[in-house]
């Protein structure tokens, strides 16, 4: 990025402010009416109304209400909240390593959470919700941890190109474990979980403590959003501008192991989701982090809300891979992306 | 020293190591052999394999050990010849079909034959390769064509990074095909893709036979100009060689050889990349010389893996890939940090 320019676009935001309220409000009320449609619709069709009182007065004799209230809702939000976690986790990735590819899951950091999910299915398949989940932590941590020392030591450093190529690789070499010990354990009824993820599985306890950890995360990386934004022109505009550039890595690198940690736990890895927004929020709001994070987080949540509706309604009463079909709409923007960042190859 | 001499110490250790390595790789074939259900000793299969054995170990040794370790030394030595071929062409050593996603093409592949000839058995299982080919060809030709710069040539870093994506895009399209199908399918192609040896007939044998013969000895006629292309494009050019013409040409000729033997043998990547690195240690840089022992390699390094994945883990089985990922993957990281 051209820092002067984006220093520029940081500070006199001022004129920009009142277009970004205007695109949060277009973005949300977007949401809403997603939310609503993938409600409704499924294998069996509900009306708008319906879904509507099933939300307000529950009515638990009714079937309708019921479909609504125990197998579309919670599926519905775990996407819209999964979907925000992982496309924020990718914007604070992008921002804290100046790197425009980088995202939770080309860097093998959710192939880490997925690595020991899948360890802990075959090896203590009665663990409760919440310890799976800080174990999914663990596995996304272990994974950055790993990734950002493999930079470190490098010598000459490691410049973004490699840094996503090691990514992938350990990404890879994850997965490949993974399935090993689905395919071992016999738990290969879950293959689409260990390939691509789901959120089909969700329910309402999942969502008790998914909803506030990842709600806290993404409330703690916009206010961590100017100190990113600053890191993003570079760690030596950044310490001019009072900015302690290693200990904001740090915290946003942390920030953005609990999102993915704690998507991952429920819906398995999906990629792309934080490559592609937060590319899209940048293109719409500039360079400012602080409205990039919020801008995402909604946007991750329409798309993958959209990804999931796709999943069921592709070939019912089969369900699709979810990440699968993020894939579709990322890979063509990865590509993209690849050639376009002629400098650094 | 003159050249010469250079050549005839070179030429000399590389018989000395390919000596070796034959009698690594006929000692993993045997222990190979004795691993299973039913253990079969050296002496047994010896006396099988001149006709003097029992009616029972024959039939084993003849109707399942053999055909799925035939495939397993096929698909390994073809995988780490198509993996020096793609490093040469692309002068990029971190190439592999793996990485660059022509296994993923090949696997699109196999699923449009499952669902046009909707089973793997009987004699339609020859033209397995056939369709394997033609998608890790499609795939090849998209990530060339992007990793193509007009002025600069072939660019070795983006090469990967598009074959990485194009790698995830084509899996999730696999995915999406073999779940039209039926749920076998689906998980049948999620296990290809984690690089199990499938196929354990005499009919696969027979698939993927002709290609090896073929392809190799051609590639191999070609090791001089794989030597060029390590001297840069325009070296290579100024010394006669037809650069884009016989790079295309190569190309191909690794891509058919990939894909075909990961047809029969699952998508195992990391083979096409460690095998070369190894072989180039051991004997020097000529093709001439290390392409046989890459293929030895590749040979010994796929039966091992595919032992060790069925025995360690008794009474289930660990797909090969995963234990060549669990140790060719990190070879790979060694290799990219200590590379430049």
């Amino acid at each position: 990025m051209d820092g002067e320019k984006g220093f520029k676009s940081i500070v006199m935001s001022g004129s920009r402010h009142i277009i970004f309220i205007l695109l949060l409000f277009a973005a949300l009320l977007g949401l809403g009416l997603t939310l609503f449609m993938s409600v409704s619709y499924g294998a069996k069709d509900l009306t708008m109304g319906t879904v509507w009182s099933a939300v307000m007065h529950y009515d638990a004799e009714l079937t309708a209400h019921q479909i609504v209230h125990e197998i579309r809702l919670p599926r519905v939000l775990g996407a819209a909240i999964t979907g925000m976690a992982f496309a924020v986790a990718g914007a604070i990735m992008q921002g804290v390593t100046r790197n425009p590819m980088a995202d939770t899951g080309i860097l093998g950091i959710n192939a880490g959470s997925t690595f020991m999910v899948a360890l802990c299915f075959a090896f203590l398949p009665n663990l409760s919700y919440s310890a799976l989940m800080a174990i999914s932590f663990a596995g996304a941590a272990m994974t950055t941890v790993f990734i950002v020392l493999l930079g470190s030591l490098t010598p000459g450093g490691l410049n973004s190109i490699r840094l996503t190529i090691a990514g992938a690789v350990v990404a890879a070499i994850l997965q490949s474990l993974s399935t090993g010990i689905a395919i071992y354990f016999a738990l290969s009824q879950d293959l689409a979980f260990w390939y691509a993820g789901g959120v089909a599985g969700v329910t309402w306890s999942h969502l008790k403590l998914l909803v506030p950890i990842i709600l806290i995360a993404t409330i703690w990386a916009c206010m961590m959003g100017r100190s990113i934004s600053f890191l993003s022109l570079g760690d030596e505009s950044a310490t001019n501008l009072g900015v302690r550039a290693s200990r904001v890595r740090f915290l946003g690198m942390t920030a953005a192991v609990v999102l993915a940690g704690a998507s991952v736990s429920v819906a398995g890895s999906i990629g792309f989701v934080g490559l592609i927004v937060p590319h899209i929020a940048r293109r719409l709001v500039g360079a400012d982090y602080r409205k990039i994070i919020m801008l995402s987080a909604i946007l991750g949540s329409i798309l993958l809300v959209w990804a999931d509706f796709a999943a069921r309604m592709v070939n019912p009463p089969r369900e699709f891979a979810i990440g699968a079909m993020v894939a579709m709409v990322g890979v063509p923007f990865f590509l993209y992306l690849a050639r376009k960042e002629r400098s650094d190859l | 020293m003159d050249g010469k001499a250079i050549f005839l110490l070179r030429r000399k250790r590389t018989i000395r190591v390919a000596i070796i390595l034959l009698g690594v790789a006929l000692t993993v074939i045997l222990i190979s052999l004795n691993t299973g259900t039913i253990r079969l000793s050296p002496t047994s299969v010896l006396k099988a394999l001149i006709g003097y054995g029992t009616a029972e170990e024959s039939m084993i040794l003849y109707e399942y050990r053999l055909p799925r370790i035939i495939i397993t030394m096929l698909a390994g030595a073809g995988l780490g010849i198509a993996g020096a071929v793609f490093q040469g062409v692309s002068r990029n050593t971190l190439a592999d079909p793996g990485i660059l996603g022509i296994n993923a093409g090949a696997a699109f592949g196999l699923i449009a034959y499952i669902s046009f000839f909707r089973s793997l058995d009987g004699p339609a299982a020859l033209m397995i390769p056939l369709f394997t080919f033609a998608g890790g060809a499609v795939i090849a030709l998209v990530i060339f064509l992007f990793a193509y710069d007009r002025y600069r040539g072939l660019l070795p870093i983006r090469l990967i990074l598009v074959g990485i994506a194009v790698s995830a895009g084509v899996s999730a399209m696999t995915l999406l095909l073999s779940l039209r199908l039926d749920e076998d399918t689906y998980a049948f192609a999620a296990r290809w893709l984690a690089g199990s040896v499938w196929s354990r007939d005499w009919v696969n044998v027979w698939g993927l036979f002709p290609w090896i013969v073929v392809l190799i000895p051609i590639i191999y006629y070609r090791s001089a100009t794989l030597d060029l292309f390590t001297l840069g494009d325009e070296t290579a050019a100024s010394l006669g060689s037809a650069v884009t013409r016989s790079r295309l040409i190569l190309l191909a000729l690794a891509v058919a050889l990939s894909c075909a033997s990961v047809s029969m043998a699952g998508g195992i990547g990391f083979i096409g990349l460690a095998a070369p690195h190894i072989a180039k240690r051991l004997v020097g840089p000529q093709h001439r010389h290390f392409l046989p022992i890459a293929a030895m390699t590749g040979l010994v390094i796929l039966v091992a893996a595919d032992t060790i994945g069925r025995s360690l883990f008794h009474p289930n089985a660990v797909p090969a890939g995963v234990v060549v990922a669990a140790v060719g993957g990190p070879y790979f990281l060694y290799l990219l940090f200590t590379t430049k």
